[in-house]
């Protein structure tokens, strides 16, 4: 009930804008979601015409930010509605989310309606094929597993396009041989309309479906089945959709045998043109991400962007937009996962889903809200129940008959439970009801009757059968995917067996599978990556060498964990064998695998122990790096935790608007004093050294005033505050004069000038002000290991880096990325005194 | 050609190689005649260089391993049983054979046999044990040329860490199967023959 309540408080702040824009009557075409029937109650009570009398101080400025505001005001209610439904698990687990947003839906609809009177809100086609779908196709192509998806190419085609064409044809027909024999009593459609209606009726939806397969891990070719044949179905379904769009607007009797066949044209034309599109676009971004290393930061961009442009691109050639980005997502996704830096990956990656699942939040909101609106409410029972039994023995008899087909030449043959939940999983979604929507009322009288049908079919759909989905499924005993655990006998084994069938098929003469396989594969590596991937992703595209890396980074990263459980990584030093930890390591790395391993524990345990008497010279991996490194590793690890402990602290962290540590500075006062001290000292020589300098009494007015603050308190406590600012503008112009890119030059110059005798005063304030910190424990303590330090404290503070737990693994550490942690630690600790936390991430 | 071929393939050799690997008539047939044209020698039997003259095989870094596994231990020369016996290996698991298993012995295309099969690829010596220099072999024959010694033998080291449970840093059959016991193998191991 609270959450109720909170919906309301939450409608409440809504009502009121909207009431404004229902009464300041903006056209409707701007607003993602603003409807036009509002202009109606439009009163022209304008306030911009208004006269100024006096300079006013504040404006209501509402009609200024009107559109994106609801725009955001919307997007920021359909998240808090997820936010809302992920509450409570338990019945989330019960009822699809899909279904309950769209309760939801019904709910804000309600209040929206109770408000206004009249629907305002809705979900207009335009804005969901534009603005909702792409992202959400994107992304779900984007992390198709490629190789499973290729190689059920044919099965999902199959199902895509015939079973797509046979739902629509048959459902189409036999809605129109019902009309016909009376069971819907008199209603304005005709043949052609009815077959226009099972088209947008055939839209499967992936969201549903694959939420539910996901969390019952249904095994990966029923997996791969559904889901390749919702989102290339989707495609299909608008191709077919527009091919008889078109007949429709042509009308009955101009329809003779030479236009169904262009018809037929067209479909493949669109289909076949779309994905071409998709494939270009592929490879143009692939080509792209091959030079995009200079602008890191916004590489992820790019592929969103060309992606959207594939879409348009597609959608301005009348080519089927759909297809053409799930097969630029499908296609790119090896070579710009390989040429992209594993950070830019991650970011896509994760961009790309909060892109997707919030346009998939939105949708389902929107589809229960748009309900709410008695205009498309035109009740027809023998038409909607009609439809309901037809797309779903039709959607049953279509799957059982392909893939009766299919198995006809599959290896292993799809079984009949499968073949029930592929059947079952049939949802339609917000794609059916995005074509209704766009339906034209001239051409097409009974629009709202189709309309809230399909509203009414994609309720019965998403709501019942995905909550009996899940139940089903496992009342079925669907066979569930064998969790795969990333070996390396699994990686190394799977490449045999693959060279092994390939072998075989060329033994016994015939082109099978595997020749396609491996003919692309061949051409692939010759031509194709080549041309797509640059020549140092060549390199590492190794499968069993990727799973090594990435075995090896799970390895640092438990390896970590451990170390910190223990308080700090430094417990290395205590052990004098490295292999004592890999052993650990081990131990818990199998615990949680296989339990009769555990009974094996003391034999593993001795193996394990007996390896550093064993013949090779490189046991294992992990071991390799520690034996390898065994000179310098324990020196670096030394050198690393005296310089954890000993480094002072950046007064960066003091301050207040970084409030997870600003108390921490304070801890150490005697550090403040040291500090304080060492700076004086440094100051009085340079002094000494600048006395023949150019400019002795710029400084000596400016000392005085810098120690006034300083000394009082022996620590600056808001450097805001207490930082003169004509040093802060004089520091500035200084950067700016070496320019500003090349920080690292700077923090060089300033670790250096102490000692070279500095001729020039000027530098020597900021120098002062800004490196104190990092100068004296670099010339005094650690010597030469001024570039591991940095790295380690950027680290810290970059902490949506997680892959740069590769510097736990000495061995893979480049010294390009130390440098640029260098750079970044530079740059961050220079702006840290000119209070511009904002900026300098992009300088990365 | 098919009926020349067939024709010198007696009813009761038919049968023979039937119950033993499973195979159905008509692709014993077919198979045949593949095997009569990959016989240049008209011998009824193949050599290794029989095999060579298949150019995709030339081309398949386990190419001349697999042939090998076609020749039991100290012959070149494979007849037509043995040839069917080793391309039974291969043969899908269907749903039928699967309850048939205890009455009848193992079948050729069990799990246990396309492991061994996969298994005798690696162990050269035949002492069934995969060693670590035996793995290295045939990583070296599987990646390119892009992964320098090093990282090869690391790879091969945790490789036999990963199967290895009584620490002889060799990987016996029985780990062999016991790390593959989660892939399907019987999927993964199998072609489609035409019937």
């Amino acid at each position: 009930m609270a959450l109720l309540r909170l919906l309301l408080a939450l409608l409440i702040v809504f009502s009121s804008p909207c009431k404004v824009t229902a009464l300041e009557g903006d056209s409707a075409e701007v607003g993602l979601n603003y409807s036009s029937k509002s202009s109606e109650t439009s009163t022209s009570t304008n306030v911009t015409t208004a006269t100024i009398t006096t300079l006013p101080i504040v404006i209501w400025k509402w009609h200024h930010v009107e559109t994106p505001y609801l725009v955001a005001l919307w997007i920021l209610t359909c998240w808090l509605c997820k936010l809302v439904v992920e509450l409570n698990h338990s019945l989330t687990s019960v009822i699809p989310e899909s279904g309950l947003l769209i309760m939801l839906g019904f709910i804000l609809g309600g209040i929206v309606w109770g408000a206004d009177k009249a629907q305002t809100f809705k979900l207009v086609p335009v804005n969901f094929f534009y603005y909702l779908l792409p992202q959400i196709v994107l992304d779900a192509s984007y992390c198709m597993p490629n190789k499973l998806f290729f190689s059920n190419l044919g099965a999902i085609l199959v199902h895509a396009v015939i079973g797509t064409c046979w739902n629509a044809g048959t459902v189409g027909v036999a809605l129109w041989a019902c009309y016909e024999g009376g069971a819907m009593g008199t209603l304005n459609i005709g043949a052609l309309q009815f077959l226009l209606f099972g088209a947008l009726m055939s839209a499967v939806d992936p969201v549903a479906v694959i939420a539910v397969f996901e969390e019952v891990h249904v095994n990966e070719v029923l997996y791969i089945l559904v889901f390749g044949e919702s989102l290339l179905n989707d495609g299909v379904t608008v191709v077919l959709y527009n091919v008889f769009d078109a007949f429709v607007s042509l009308g009955g009797p101009k329809i003779n045998a030479e236009e169904i066949i262009k018809g037929i044209v067209s479909f493949f034309v669109v289909a076949f043109g779309g994905s071409l599109i998709g494939v270009v676009f592929a490879v143009l971004i692939s080509m792209l991400t091959r030079v995009t290393k200079n602008v890191q930061v916004i590489e992820a961009g790019f592929i969103i962007v060309l992606g959207y442009l594939s879409y348009l691109t597609a959608e301005m050639l009348s080519l089927s937009a759909i297809l053409s980005i799930t097969f630029c997502g499908v296609c790119c996704q090896k070579y710009i996962n390989a040429n992209m830096d594993e950070k830019s990956v991650t970011t896509l990656r994760y961009s790309l889903k909060v892109l997707a699942n919030g346009s998939e939040t939105m949708i389902f909101v929107f589809l229960g809200l748009s309900a709410i609106d008695k205009n498309i409410w035109v009740w027809n029972t023998g038409f909607i129940l009609l439809t309901i039994l037809f797309i779903v023995v039709f959607r049953f008899m279509g799957v059982f008959f392909l893939n009766w087909i299919l198995n006809q030449s599959r290896l292993i043959p799809i079984d009949i439970t499968d073949q029930i939940v592929m059947s079952y999983g049939g949802l339609r979604g917000a794609v059916a009801y995005g074509l209704a929507a766009t339906l034209d009322e001239k051409k097409i009288p009974e629009k709202n009757l189709m309309l809230g049908t399909t509203l009414i079919v994609v309720y019965f759909t998403v709501v019942l059968q995905g909550i009996t989905m899940k139940p089903f499924v496992q009342w079925l005993k669907v066979k569930k995917a064998t969790q795969a655990d990333l070996t390396l006998n699994g990686k190394i084994n799977n490449r045999t067996f693959e060279h092994i069938l390939t072998a075989m098929e060329d033994i016994c003469g015939r082109m099978g599978d595997n020749w396609w396989t491996r003919h692309w594969k061949h051409f692939e590596e010759k031509y194709v990556c080549w041309l797509l991937m640059t020549s140092d992703a060549r390199k590492h595209n190794d499968q069993i060498f990727g799973a090594f890396h990435k075995l090896n980074l799970e390895d640092a990263t438990s390896y970590v964990t451990e170390g910190e459980s223990k308080g700090s990584l430094a417990f290395i030093r205590n052990d004098d064998s490295a292999s004592v930890d890999f052993k650990k390591k081990l131990a818990l790395e199998y615990a949680d695998i296989i339990p009769d391993i555990m009974a094996d524990m003391s034999e593993y345990d001795f193996g394990i122990d007996n390896v550093p008497v064993m013949k090779n010279p490189i046991p294992s991996v992990s071991l390799g790096i520690h034996e390898q490194d065994s000179k310098t590793m324990p020196n670096d690890l030394n050198a690393h935790h005296l310089l954890e402990q000993h480094l002072y602290k950046s007064r960066r962290y003091n301050r207040p608007t970084y409030s997870r540590s600003h108390y921490k500075a304070s801890e150490n006062p005697d550090e403040m004093q040291e500090i304080f001290q060492r700076t004086m000292r440094s100051r009085l020589e340079s002094f000494k050294s600048a006395k023949m300098g150019v400019n002795p009494a710029k400084k000596l007015s400016k000392h005085p005033k810098k120690d006034s603050t300083h000394k009082p308190n022996g620590k600056p406590a808001d450097p805001n505050r207490t930082h003169p600012y004509g040093d802060e503008d004089f520091e500035f112009s200084a950067d700016s004069a070496s320019s500003s890119d090349i920080a690292g030059h700077f923090s060089r110059r300033s670790t250096n000038a102490p000692r070279a005798g500095v001729d020039n005063p000027a530098f020597i304030p900021e120098m002062d002000t800004s490196a104190p910190m990092r100068n004296p424990p670099w010339q005094t303590e650690t010597g030469n290991n001024t570039a591991v330090a940095p790295s380690q404290r950027a680290q810290g503070r970059l902490p949506w880096t997680p892959t740069n737990l590769r510097h736990l693994a000495p061995l893979r550490m480049s010294t390009r990325s130390t440098d640029s942690f260098a750079m970044a630690d530079a740059s961050v600790d220079e702006e840290a005194p000119e209070e511009k936390p904002g900026t300098h991430h992009t300088r990365l | 050609m098919g009926s020349r071929a067939s024709s010198l393939l007696r009813e009761e050799d038919i049968e023979e190689i039937k119950k033993e690997t499973g195979f159905s008539h008509s692709q014993i047939t077919r198979l045949y005649s593949r095997f009569h044209s990959l016989d240049k020698g008209e011998n009824g039997a193949l050599s290794r260089e029989d095999f060579q003259r298949i150019p995709e095989l030339a081309i398949n870094p386990l190419g001349d391993r697999i042939i090998n596994a076609f020749f039991p231990e100290g012959e070149d020369q494979v007849n037509f049983r043995g040839f069917m016996r080793t391309l039974a290996h291969f043969r899908p698991v269907e749903d039928n054979e699967k309850n048939k298993d205890l009455t009848s012995g193992e079948p050729l295309n069990s799990r246990t046999n396309k492991l061994l099969f996969a298994f005798r690829l690696y162990d050269l010596d035949r002492d069934d044990k995969i060693s670590r220099d035996e793995l290295l072999q045939v990583l070296r024959m599987m990646v390119g040329v892009n992964i320098s010694d090093e990282q090869l033998g690391s790879i091969a080291d945790r490789t036999i860490q990963e199967a290895d449970t009584n620490g002889d840093m060799c990987i016996s059959f029985n780990e062999f199967t016991k790390v593959l016991e989660k892939v399907d193998v019987e999927q993964k191991m199998s072609i489609r023959f035409l019937h």
